[in-house]
């Protein structure tokens, strides 16, 4: 850089996006079709309120290469200050035209004000000047400088408009003098205007004003070197009005010299600029003879030629080649890009592609849109492009409408929803989504809009006696946000079902923060396309029980999995954790003794009775459908195909019983127990002298308030003197299998699959069924149980009948000494692998424990510490009990 | 350019003094403080908003007059650990923001009493460590509307809050925290950069209706992962678009942790010609919105600041502690503050 770039102080203006003049920026094109004065056309689209389309002529100064776009509503018939204010806040919502920066033009103090009150970027001021003296311009000045805006400075000053060089330089250069001493303007924000007069008007005295211009700039450019050149071009050729080839002409010429004078900066039409060197030779000299005031009859030459140049003028061609694609590129890049013009004809084209107008909504224009969703996310959009983009949507379904009303088969609406974004929070464009797709599937959607407080939304939906309320929010505060309205709507004693949704919310936040805030139904909602299917259940009287019933299960279940994996601290010694055991007063317990202790087998067992106490949740989870039974073969998405499975699962079901096709086996003992530490000793008999087996236990050693929990714990202390049991089972549902698979078609891998996912369930079936006849039979503690399948399913019994390898005894070793005492191979033909894995697979085996606070609980990580002491409870090496306990070792 | 003389030019230089040898810490989060101090209702109203018609449990900056002792303990906390610069409980602290708990009446008295209990809690530190001046850094938060962007997507042209309306809002904020005593002001979290530009106009009409000036900060906030404000400005357009204030800081906070953030730094030091500042958040949020990155993490990553020469003053946004401040506070001992740019007399 040489010296001389080194101090030129570059003038930074700013839309969305920087701009800095620099040298080899060589001349800023500000786009001159946004200004009554000079266009007719957008004249009349202001007076007419027409802005949708006065913000098209923007965009095209804009896409026509404009730097700066200068704004002028200066009309007597307007509302100046509010047209200024209206059109810019406009444009300021379409990125495209908003990343440069705006020129605000008018000759009325209070226009300019009022445009400047609407620029979050740096723009420029056109124009103040001398004209009504020293005070008023340097007040004005000031104003400027606060609003942060450059200026143009018109050569008038108080004796007039100032029309040959002299005049011009004088009173600029006085004008910079006044603003860079008196008001402190930086140079580089001050834009000389030295005024472009009409030329070739007939009147003599006009023929130099072009030179004069240009000699103006000459010299202003080397007083003022950091400062800027500038003038309204179209100004010059006023008197070829309506030919426009060569008011183009005119134009070009005039800059190619004005631009080697210095000028630096041109108020244009950037759409139609002539390159200097396709002029027409003949043309090109004759406007030069004019523009540098070469011939006396210059004028009159031109005139005579004018005619022959008319109608030839540059076309202004835009890339239209989108337009040839599908319907569907073409909705997609009208969203992507918020183009609206197309979107309404685009739309109807794709209406009539398709059967419903619901589809055209879920299919192509949601399809642009979580197109426009990945962008964003990548950081390839940005906010104000995305709110264009929703805009366009809406446009998009606004037309469609008036058809889904028609297609739906009754009007009346199935249920009102109010929506809105929290406090604190601007982001709708998710939640406009949601309201269009629900609005779109009949219901009655009041949306308050955005930043809506806690008690605004509260008092609107008891107003509007709303069926649900749905909260959106994309930054992170509005989560809390959402914690509050939760607790303010159980402060009121509402009922009604909380919706969750919107980009930072998660099944994580609303099952751990929200949910246990509020009692009636609470649901996070991951995308709008799984909104209707909820809020059709939710909104329903007959299904809404049951569905928030199992969100809330759901939820629950969610609950008790992070706590155990949230945040972790530090796990604690494993003697800190000994110390935090269960605790419980045994002195005033006397366990039942089992009314038949000792080794019960039980052969084929009634495999109808099995059937009935399946839980198909994990049979569907097998075949990995996500969902609950029963409600999954409802849903939306795998309903269909989960109940087909469904059905031929019954079928086949109904043969694995009628031909017997496998013999259930099962072995249970229950056998005289003391704790002793954390192992739990089994008695040869009721003397409790000889042990028969030490089963070794895990203890919990995360740092938590509750107790750290082991198996052990429920079973009475060796040295409490209390008679404990605790028994031990192993049951199969596998033989058979082997031969009923010959039955199967061969080949059919389905049906293989089906069979073993089915004698599997069976297995856990029997166990459940075998764990009743424990506690009501044979042990008999509990010969008053009375309870539902569902019941079963859900564990709401005492005592436990925790399996090796689970997560309360993480140990699948273990099984050894199970298998051993049962002699599980001997009485039901059920064998432990090397790795100890059951055969035949479909098999449980585990422990029971009967002490009425017995619960299943997760172990989670393990220390060093409880594991170098397990292996020496277990008699085996380290690196054994390392090898049996990999996934949960925490070092 | 600013022709008003400094209102305590000793004060100013002192910093100006500090600022010349060593990058200077600023504070971290008042909010996350507040939030582990688990206070509910009760303590927020204290006696005088006992009956309050409205909830104003979340309203940190009511904790000024209802919690004093609370907040000045928070500041000394930050300045325990070696913070230059403690930033009023102020965030909130305007009428447009107040609204919602229907106290817009007494958000110029939290300004006022915010920057007292600072500037006791700096004095009271300083007489303490006498060569280690500290100051009070009045906050003017963002205000919760935006006068650039439309809150109804069907309408693009509405806008709920004006320039004017802003300016209003600001010029009680700023009454506040000058009478009540700030070394300087800080424009901070600016999502959209036509409310900074209001205040910016605001502190300047407020300057000469005293006819004298106070240092200003100005930083404004990336929202996502496109690299701009929430209105849409890229960080180099952001600052052509407040370098009119003249400002003796410019810088981003929040939204981004250190790790996210510094790209933007680095765009802003490459044009700024005054000192550059930034906090960030502690790491991005989790999805519980709680922010779980470690002081040495965060300072590991802030380091790497101060190496490249890009700040002059760093702190900490959401969810930095003392502990934070302090671990930052040794990584960026070693080295130098960032030179500013020579703006070449022309």
């Amino acid at each position: 850089m040489s010296q001389r770039q080194e101090q030129i102080r570059y003038t930074r203006l700013s839309g969305l996006e920087p701009l800095t003049i620099t040298p080899d920026l060589g001349f800023v094109n500000v786009g001159e079709r946004t200004n009554v004065t000079g266009s007719a056309k957008f004249k009349r689209l202001i007076a007419e309120d027409r802005y949708d389309e006065a913000v098209e002529v923007a965009l095209q100064q804009v896409e026509n290469g404009a730097q700066v776009i200068d704004v002028n509503m200066d009309e007597g018939l307007l509302d100046s200050e509010e047209a200024m204010t209206t059109f810019l806040n406009l444009i300021m919502a379409e990125p495209d035209i908003a990343r440069v920066p705006v020129m605000v033009d008018s000759s009325k103090w209070s226009v300019i004000e009022a445009g400047l009150k609407c620029l979050q970027g740096k723009g420029i001021v056109n124009s103040i000047s001398l004209k009504e003296g020293e005070e008023q311009f340097l007040e004005q000045a000031r104003k400027i400088k606060r609003y942060g805006a450059a200026v143009i400075v018109m050569a008038f000053d108080e004796t007039g408009q100032a029309d040959n060089a002299e005049r011009m330089v004088e009173c600029l250069s006085r004008a910079h003098d006044l603003l860079t001493e008196k008001v402190g303007f930086p140079p580089e924000d001050i834009i000389f205007d030295p005024n472009i007069f009409p030329v070739a008007t007939g009147m003599e005295e006009h023929n130099n004003y072009s030179m004069e211009f240009i000699e103006a700039t000459k010299e202003l450019k080397k007083r003022f070197p950091d400062c800027h050149v500038s003038g309204g071009v179209s100004n010059m050729s006023f008197s070829f009005r309506g030919n426009n080839p060569v008011r183009e002409a005119m134009h070009s010429v005039f800059l190619y010299h004005a631009m080697q004078a210095g000028m630096d900066m041109g108020i244009v039409n950037a759409g139609q600029l002539a390159v200097y060197d396709d002029i027409d030779p003949e043309l090109r000299e004759m406007v030069e003879d004019v523009v540098l005031n070469r011939r006396d009859d210059a004028t009159e030459r031109l005139l005579d030629a004018a005619d022959k140049y008319k109608g030839e003028g540059q076309r202004q061609e835009k890339d239209e080649a989108w337009r040839e694609k599908s319907v569907a590129e073409r909705l997609k890049y009208s969203l992507v890009k918020g183009i609206d013009k197309y979107v309404v004809e685009d739309t109807e084209e794709a209406r009539q592609n398709f059967d419903t107008s619901l589809e055209v909504i879920e299919g192509p224009l949601m399809d642009g849109m979580n197109y426009v969703g990945d962008l964003f996310g990548a950081g390839k959009m940005f906010l104000p492009q995305v709110v264009k983009s929703a805009r366009v949507m809406k446009k998009a379904v606004a037309h469609l409408i008036p058809y889904l009303e028609a297609e739906k088969k009754v009007g009346e609406k199935k249920g009102k929803v109010l929506m809105a974004t929290v406090k604190g929070d601007v982001h709708d464009i998710g939640k406009n989504i949601v309201g269009v797709v629900l609005a779109c599937n009949g219901f009655d959607v009041h949306d308050l809009g955005v930043m809506v407080p806690a008690d605004k939304i509260l008092d609107e939906a008891e107003k509007e006696d709303v069926d649900i309320i749905g909260l959106s929010g994309l930054i992170t505060p509005s989560l809390d946000e959402m914690v509050t309205v939760a607790e303010a709507m159980k402060k009121r004693g509402m009922n009604l079902p909380l919706l969750i949704g919107g980009a930072t919310t998660s099944r994580a936040h609303t099952a751990l923060k929200i949910d246990p805030q509020y009692d009636a139904p609470v649901c996070w909602v991951k995308d709008a396309s799984r909104s209707v299917d909820v809020v059709r259940k939710l909104a329903s009287k007959v299904n809404r029980d049951e569905y928030a019933k199992m969100i809330a299960d759901d939820y629950e279940d969610y609950r008790e999995r992070a706590a155990n994996k949230k945040k972790r601290k530090p796990l604690i010694s494993i003697e800190k954790a000994r110390e935090n055991a269960f605790e419980f007063d045994w002195s005033k317990y006397t366990p039942e003794k089992p009314l038949k202790p000792g080794i019960n087998v039980i052969e084929d067992w009634p495999l109808e009775d099995l059937v009935d106490v399946i839980d198909w949740t994990p049979f569907f989870q097998t075949w990995e459908l996500a969902g609950r039974y029963p409600d999954i073969l409802e849903d939306e998405v795998v309903g269909e195909a989960a109940t087909n499975l469904f059905n031929d699962a019954k079928e086949m079901l109904k043969k694995i019983v009628e031909e017997k096709w496998l013999q259930p086996k099962a072995v249970c003992a229950l056998v005289p127990a003391n704790r002793d530490g954390d192992d739990i000793l089994l008695y040869t008999d009721e003397s409790r002298e000889e042990v028969l087996e030490r089963m070794v236990c895990l203890r919990q050693q995360a740092d938590k308030p509750s107790a750290n929990l082991c198996l052990a714990d429920f079973v009475a202390p060796a040295d409490s003197g209390v008679a404990d049991w605790a028994g031990m089972f192993a049951v199969t549902t596998g033989h058979g299998i082997e031969e009923a698979k010959k039955k199967l078609p061969e080949n059919d891998d389905y049906s293989g699959i089906m069979l073993q996912s089915l004698a599997d369930r069976l297995a856990e079936a029997l166990a459940e069924a075998l764990h009743a006849k424990v506690r009501r039979e044979l042990w008999g503690y509990a010969d008053d149980e009375d309870l539902t399948n569902q019941d079963l399913v859900k564990e709401k019994y005492r005592g436990i009948r925790p399996a090796p390898g689970y997560p309360a005894c993480p140990d699948h070793s273990e099984k050894e000494k199970i298998f051993r005492l049962l002699d599980a191979p001997g009485r039901i033909g059920l064998e432990l692998t090397e790795s100890f894995a059951m055969h035949p697979a479909a098999a449980v085996s585990g422990y029971y424990f009967g002490h009425p606070d017995s619960k299943y609980f997760v172990v989670g990580k393990l220390g060093r510490d409880q594991v170098e002491d397990y292996a020496r409870r277990k008699d085996i090496s380290l690196e054994q009990a390392e090898k049996f306990l990999r996934p949960n070792l925490d070092y | 350019m600013n022709h008003l003389k400094w209102h305590n030019p000793e004060r100013v230089e002192k910093m100006f003094d500090a600022l010349d040898n060593r990058i200077l810490l600023l504070d971290g989060a008042m909010g996350t403080m507040i939030q582990g101090e688990k206070l509910d209702e009760e303590d927020f109203r204290g006696e005088r908003f006992a009956d309050h018609e409205d909830d104003l449990k979340g309203n940190n900056d009511l904790l000024t007059l209802t919690r004093p002792d609370l907040i000045k303990k928070i500041h000394k906390d930050f300045m325990a650990v070696g913070c230059d610069l403690v930033e009023t409980n102020t965030f909130n602290a305007n009428r447009i923001s107040q609204a919602d708990y229907s106290l817009e009446e007494v958000s110029e008295e939290i300004n006022f009493e915010a920057a007292k209990i600072a500037r006791e809690a700096c004095d009271e530190i300083e007489a303490e460590t006498p060569d280690r001046p500290r100051f009070v850094v009045g906050t003017i938060g963002p205000t919760n509307q935006t006068a650039s962007i439309s809150p109804d997507v069907s309408s693009p042209g509405y806008r709920k809050v004006t320039f004017d309306d802003l300016v209003g809002t600001y010029t009680e904020a700023v009454r506040g925290l000058l009478d009540g005593g700030a070394d300087l002001l800080m424009v901070e979290t600016i999502f959209d950069t036509l409310n900074a530009k209001a205040a910016i106009f605001a502190i300047e009409e407020e300057f000469d209706r005293r006819g004298e000036r106070w240092p200003v900060l100005i930083s404004g906030t990336i929202t996502d992962a496109s690299g701009r404000t929430l209105s849409g400005q890229t960080p180099e357009a952001f600052y052509y678009s407040v370098r009119h204030a003249s400002p003796t800081g410019v810088g981003f906070n929040c939204a981004l942790g250190a790790d996210q953030l510094k790209k933007h730094i680095e765009d802003l030091s490459r044009v700024a010609e005054c000192l550059v500042t930034a906090h960030p958040n502690a790491g991005l949020p989790n999805e519980f919105g709680e922010y779980d990155q470690s002081p040495e993490e965060m300072a590991e990553i802030v380091k790497t600041y101060a190496e490249d020469g890009l700040v002059n003053i760093i702190g900490g946004c959401c969810g930095t502690t003392p502990a934070h401040l302090e671990a930052i506070g040794k990584a960026i001992e070693p080295f130098q503050p960032r030179k500013p740019k020579e703006r070449k007399a022309a």
